[in-house]
This record gives structure tokens, sequence and C-alpha cells, in this order.
């Protein structure tokens, strides 16, 4: 169980502010879904975690600060997962959910038969098995998510960090990688931090919503606390429905006027 | 064997065979064709394979780290400085055939890493952001600004422009055990150390911030890498010229017949690439005997309608 930590953290670009004095906390094991509208600085925040952008502030992972750590022991205790992930076609789905146990070979070294069955291991959770040596490029939309996953968790980090994590998949897929996640990370006591579009499906899924807005943090809280109308009205500009259904909370998109009017 | 003069196959194999150790056998040739069979011919293919070797090596690791198909050897100036260096060496050191050592190669070789040296100063000015587009910006910019200093210095001191044109296209007419010895050490050491990053070549190919996200320091790599890559391909144009289109052609054509990951492609390349170049000086020699065409040409004559049909026929498997 892995907590992550982080006080006043803040990025600039260019001279623009992405992510503004920000503080969070995410208790191990649990599942904190940030939430936002587009250039909230969600992406940005999850990179700092990677160590991929230069921020200011103190972020921890455990007993570490993130600055201290080489690039190698980040990469033992995070696994990030790109929203756009790049995909090497002609790789194999074992080559590819092999280079997940990267941090643990050394420089010149090559990788051994207990990296293959941690590979092994891997694909048959994420029911790949079938898949071992077919190329990436023709698997469908939802089996290369389940590879790319499979990559982030061949990693055997503590900590998972899922950037839109589904936002290229149908409904069904969604849900599917999304219970994935979550049985793996009960399982194992993953700490998993991802930013989510779907609000229905972020407040299924988290133990407590983040909501960001202009590199800040303006809501916190369970989805009942965080997903209101006037809370999604006032940062998405949206106008939705939330209906409270039996212990969840759906958002359903409204439109002013109805077909019915014109 | 194929040459002005004529050398048997079983005597040249027999002739082989004796050199090895605890090994003596007659090969029946004549001490004249024995003495054309080792310092003419023998070093020329030697040379002629570590330099294919070496060019197709540095192409596919330049390829890996640049993640750009059409990324070469000669990509971050080295060409373009040895090629200024060898200019100025002809163009201004009259009868450096007198000097204890040819002063040719070493300013292709020290022009050469001018070029690249100077490519990487000023790719990494902006600020943290040396990243690999960058890079190659740096490169094309630099290499025009060195090949622009060539021409007029080739304009200006006309008179030896033949002699600069066919050290451009490359030849490996005046190859002697001299040059082998000069090239081999940085051939090895520089093959050596790309062939080594084979695992962290293929990790890079997801891209600099996912390969990061795994562990690996992509900028450590990529500079250890176009320094291996650079310096051993310096070696080779010191003393073969600019032979083009190797790096490009031996490194793909792996890529489209057996796969593309690091692992077979780099020792592959060493193969294959010292293969065409021994195959391209043969042709080099014999097409037009007893004079020769330059070698460079024959890479790129046999080597582009060679590559477009295999790109061609992987277009129509896949």
């Amino acid at each position: 169980m892995i907590d992550i930590e982080l006080r006043d953290v803040s990025v600039r670009l260019g001279g623009n502010v992405i992510v503004d004095s920000l503080g969070m906390d995410v208790p191990g094991s649990t599942w904190v879904g940030i939430i936002g509208p587009n250039g909230a600085g969600k992406t940005t925040l999850l990179r700092c975690l990677t160590g991929a952008v230069a921020y200011s502030g103190s972020v921890r992972i455990g007993d570490d600060r993130v600055a201290d750590l080489d690039r190698r022991s980040l990469a033992r205790l995070i696994a990030y997962v790109p929203q756009l992930p790049y995909i090497p076609r002609a790789m194999t789905v074992t080559d590819y959910v092999l280079m997940g146990r990267t941090p643990y070979i050394s420089y010149f070294g090559m990788e051994t038969a207990s990296d293959l069955r941690v590979v092994t291991d891997v694909l048959g959770r994420l029911e790949l098995a079938g898949f071992a040596r077919r190329q990436l490029g023709s698997l469908s939309g939802g089996e290369l998510q389940r590879v790319v996953l499979g990559r982030a968790l061949a990693q055997q980090a503590p900590v998972l960090v899922l950037d839109e994590p589904t936002s290229a998949l149908d409904v069904g897929h969604q849900q599917q990688v999304l219970e994935l996640v979550d049985s793996l990370r009960k399982e194992h006591s993953l700490t998993v931090l991802s930013a989510m579009h779907d609000l229905t499906l972020a407040g299924q899924f988290s133990d407590h919503l983040v909501l960001m807005r202009d590199g800040k943090v303006v809501a916190r809280g369970s989805a009942e606390q965080v997903l209101t109308e006037e809370a999604i009205r006032a940062h998405y500009g949206a106008s939705v429905k939330v209906v409270r259904d039996n212990g969840t909370v759906v958002v359903v998109p409204t439109r002013a006027a109805t077909k019915a009017d014109v | 064997m194929v040459g002005p003069v004529s050398i048997p196959g079983g005597g040249v194999l027999r002739e082989l065979a004796d050199r090895l150790p605890l090994i003596e056998v007659s090969s029946g040739l004549s001490e004249r064709d024995a003495t054309i069979l080792w310092d003419l011919r023998m070093p020329r293919v030697v040379l002629g394979g570590l330099v294919g070797a070496m060019l197709a090596l540095a192409g596919a690791a330049y390829q890996g780290v640049f993640r750009n198909p059409l990324a070469d050897p000669y990509l971050l100036g080295v060409a373009a400085g040895a090629g200024l260096g060898a200019t100025l060496v002809i163009a201004y050191l009259p009868n450096v055939s007198e000097w204890p050592v040819d002063p040719l190669p070493l300013a292709a070789f020290v022009g050469a890493l001018v070029g690249v040296f100077a490519t990487y100063t000023l790719g990494r000015a902006g600020e943290r952001s040396r990243t690999a587009s960058t890079l190659i910006l740096a490169g094309v910019a630099m290499a025009s600004f060195l090949t622009a200093l060539q021409t007029y210095v080739q304009q200006r001191e006309s008179d030896t422009l033949r002699q600069v044109f066919a050290w451009i296209l490359g030849q490996l007419t005046t190859a002697s055990w001299r040059e082998v010895l000069l090239v081999l050490p940085y051939v090895v050491v520089s093959g050596a150390t790309i062939i080594l990053h084979r695992r962290l070549l293929d990790v890079m190919t997801v891209g600099d911030e996912e390969a990061d996200a795994l562990g690996v320091d992509t900028r450590r790599i990529r500079l250890l890498i176009v320094v291996a890559a650079s310096l051993g391909t310096a070696a080779a144009v010191s003393v073969s010229g600019l032979i083009a289109f190797v790096g490009i052609i031996v490194p793909h054509t792996i890529r489209l017949l057996l796969g593309s990951s690091y692992r077979v492609v780099l020792p592959l390349s060493v193969l294959f690439g010292g293969t065409f170049l021994i195959l391209a000086d043969l042709a080099a020699r014999t097409a037009i005997a007893p004079a020769e065409v330059p070698i460079g040409v024959i890479t790129a004559f046999l080597g582009a309608p060679f590559f477009l049909f295999v790109l061609r026929r992987s277009r129509t498997i896949s």
C-alpha cells in the first residue's frame, strides 16, 4: 500500500500556469479519479508523478520524493498508461508487454525466463494468452487497450497512473477495462490515479473524485459530493441532469430545447 | 579472384588457408599473384566489409534513436564535415603523397566530428528541449552550411575539382592494410556499443516519454548512440569517402524482410552492410575494367532499384 502526496505543486509551461499550487492526497490502495474540463491540467498533473514535466513543490510516493528518485526506481513505483500510447504495429503482444519489465533489467541485460513468466501471467490475467504472438497492428481497439494495460501491469508497480484509459472504447469495453483495473487494484492493493472524461464512470469506479479547473482543485470528495448539476454547469459549461440511483450517481447531458419545441 | 589480373579460385582458397595458424598448404600461386591478393585485393575486401558494416549499423542506430526512417549516418553533419575537411586538404595542401602520413583521412575524420559536434551544440541551444527533431533540423542546417563552404572552396580551386568529386562519390581504390588498421578499432568499439543497446533501442521505439516512464534515460542513450555512430561513421568515411545510401537501404531491407526489432536489425546490418559493399566494390572494379566506377554510384545504381523491389514486394505481402 503506497500513499501519494502532492504539496503546493505548480507547473509553468511557456509562461502559462498549467497547475497552480495544487495539493492532493491519495490514500494507499484507493482509486482517485481526476475530472475536469479540457485544459484543466489533468494530464500535466499526472505527468508530474512520472517525472515527465518540471514542477515546483513536492510530490511524494510512499516514503520517496519523486524528484530524488532515478528513472528506474520511479518506474518500479509507478506504471503509467498515457492517453495516446504509441503502438509499434509490427511488434508482437509478448514483446510489447515485456517492455514493462524494463525497470528490472540491467542496462545491457536481456529479459530472463522470470520476466517471461511475469508476462505470461499478465496475458492470462487479461485474457490475452491467445494473442501472445499476434502483432499489435492486427488487434482491435479494445484488445490494444488491454495490451497497453498489460505492459503497465508487467511493471509490477504499486501505483497505477492512467490518463483517460477508456477514451477510445465503446461502452462495453469501457466497463470491462475499468472493472479489470478495479479487480487488480483490490487483488494487489494498487493505488490508482486516473484522469477521466466520463463523469458517470468516474463516479462509479473512484473512491474519491477531484474536480480540476485552470490548474486548481475546485471540488473534491465522493461522487455524491462532487457531481452536482451546479458544479458541472459552472465548470464544464454543460447542462446536465444528475440522477442518484441506488448509491451511484448518473450524469445525463440534457438539451434546453427539445425536438418537439422546434 | 576477379579483376584485371585473374587469380585461380582454388589457389586463393589455399593461400588464405595457408595464412591461418597451424595450417601449411602450398597455394600454387605465383609470387606476383600472392602479392596482388594480399596487398591489393584482401585489404580492399576487408575495408569494404568494415565500411559497409559500419555505415549500415550507424544508419540503423540513427533511425532508432531519432525514430525517423529517413535518418542516415550522414544526418548530423558527418558527411558535410568530412567533405569540407577532405576538400580543404585536396585544394590547399599540395603534394600530400610525399608526406610521411596522408593528412586526407585525418582531415575528413576531424571535419566529420566537428560537423556533428556543432550540430549537437546548436541543437541543444533551445533551452532544455534537445528533442530528436530539433537535432535533426540542426543537422540539416549545419550540413547545408558546411556544404556551402565546401562548394565555395571547390569552385575557387577548380583544378582539383575532379579529385574532390572522386573523393565525395566514395572509393576504396587506395585501400591497404594501413587503412584497415586505422578504421578497425573505431568500427569494433562503436559497433559493439551500438549492438549492446539493441534491447534499449527497441524500448525507445515507443517514444521518449513512454520509454522514460519505463525507466530508460532516453537522452543519455541518444547522446551515447550518436557519439558511437558518428565516431564509427567518421572513421569509415575518412578512408572511403562519402559512399551513399548504404545506411538507409541495408537496415530497411532487413526490416522489410525480417522484422523491425533492433535485436535482428543491428547484427544483420553488420552482415548485410559488409556484404553489400564488398559486392558493390566488385561491381565498381569490374563494370568498366580496367577503369573504375565510383562505388557510391554503384551503391545507388544497384541499391535503389533493389530497395524499391523489396518495398513493393513487402507491400503486396501485407
